[in-house]
């Protein structure tokens, strides 16, 4: 069923463009130039980031990270390996991307870890980014018990996306 | 500025980190492997987010958040009572909300924004409050319906099924939110000042 929820989604809002008199062709050439002006956009972040990545890992800072977190995440049943990606999701949506990139082709997409890293980076956010941008823009300086409320949503996120891997699959 | 600190350090690490455990050799012939990898990654993504982009458009001239804020009003006013009496900021939020959810970040953004503005207290107008607090929750926990970047590096691995992890997705999402909606409730509670 899965397999045709992308498909289906593309041929109905054609259709219903279409059934509303909107060019759904044109439109979609549109919104796929957008994409290509976000990816140019992103494209300078990717490099620098995946630089430092690759030398954190070619270090072996990475393991050496993982190693001394691996009590802490093995009690609540998240790889290890993941350490890099649980520290970094929350404050750099790109960096994110780059270090759970890396993990899905260091160990599989199809492999447990590989998976986790899709399944966390898919359900959680940049939460200091969108913190700061929605504060910012209403000029609120005291933001309470927003950040910790968060930060408890994304450590269920990472908690949930371990175990739900496991789980399904 | 946040960025350039992280991304010194992260570079100092690995230069500390090769030192200690002799992995010199590694680490210089990374820095370029890197960087390959980050021109690698943005080109394997490129097909899959030009797409979804073009479906994004279509659906915003569809209209469809419109059409999903009114299955959302039901919830939403549990979890924001104010919008009971004030519907711009309920148009505001579920816009926000369904944008999300659709994957339309660029929508989403403005529309929480406008939303937050509106929730201000004029009597203390730098303070958050308990409202403003569970939106920001709601939107960094991540209720997507598709999470197509993800997809797309999935597919550009070779990944047979990039799409099989949306059910896990889901329920993660939901249950981050849902809990984090809870744990915000509690906090406010106890939380009175500042």
């Amino acid at each position: 069923m899965i397999d045709y929820l992308v498909p289906l989604i593309l041929f109905f809002t054609c259709a219903l463009a279409l059934h509303k008199k909107e060019n759904a062709y044109d439109l979609l050439l549109q919104g796929a130039n957008d994409g290509l002006k976000l990816l140019i956009s992103i494209l300078p972040t990717l490099i620098l980031l995946l630089t430092a990545v690759y030398m954190l890992r070619a270090s072996g800072a990475v393991e050496l990270l993982s190693s001394i977190l691996a009590p802490v995440f093995r009690l609540f049943g998240i790889p290890p390996e993941a350490a890099l990606l649980v520290l970094i999701r929350p404050i750099s949506g790109s960096a994110a991307l780059a270090v759970g990139a890396d993990l899905m082709l260091q160990y599989g997409t199809d492999s447990l870890i590989g998976r986790t890293a899709a399944v966390m980076l898919g359900s959680t956010e940049t939460t200091f980014y969108t913190i700061s941008v929605y504060f910012g823009a209403a000029g609120i300086q005291k933001t309470r018990y927003a950040i910790p409320a968060a930060l408890i949503a994304d450590f269920v996120g990472f908690f949930m996306a371990s175990w739900t891997v496991k789980l399904l699959f | 500025m946040i960025l350039s600190k992280i991304w010194t350090g992260m570079v100092l690490i690995a230069i500390l980190a090769a030192l200690f455990l002799g992995r010199g050799t590694h680490l210089g012939t990374s820095v370029l492997e890197g960087a390959q990898s980050g021109v690698t990654l943005a080109i394997s993504m490129a097909g899959a987010i030009c797409l979804w982009s073009g479906v994004g458009k279509l659906m915003e001239v569809l209209g469809l958040t419109r059409h999903l804020s009114r299955l959302l009003r039901p919830v939403l006013s549990r979890i924001f009572p104010s919008t009971r009496k004030d519907p711009k900021v309920a148009n505001c939020l579920s816009a926000n909300i369904c944008a999300n959810f659709l994957g339309l970040g660029n929508a989403a953004t403005p529309m929480g924004i406008a939303a937050i503005r509106q929730m201000k207290r004029p009597d203390k107008p730098g303070l958050a409050t308990d409202e403003m607090c569970r939106l920001v929750v709601l939107n960094t926990a991540s209720i997507q319906l598709i999470p197509t970047n993800v997809a797309a590096i999935r597919a550009s691995l070779g990944c047979a099924a990039p799409f099989d992890i949306l059910p896990a997705v889901w329920i993660t999402s939901a249950c981050s939110a849902g809990l984090g909606i809870t744990a915000a409730w509690f906090l406010g509670k106890v939380w009175q000042h500042d």
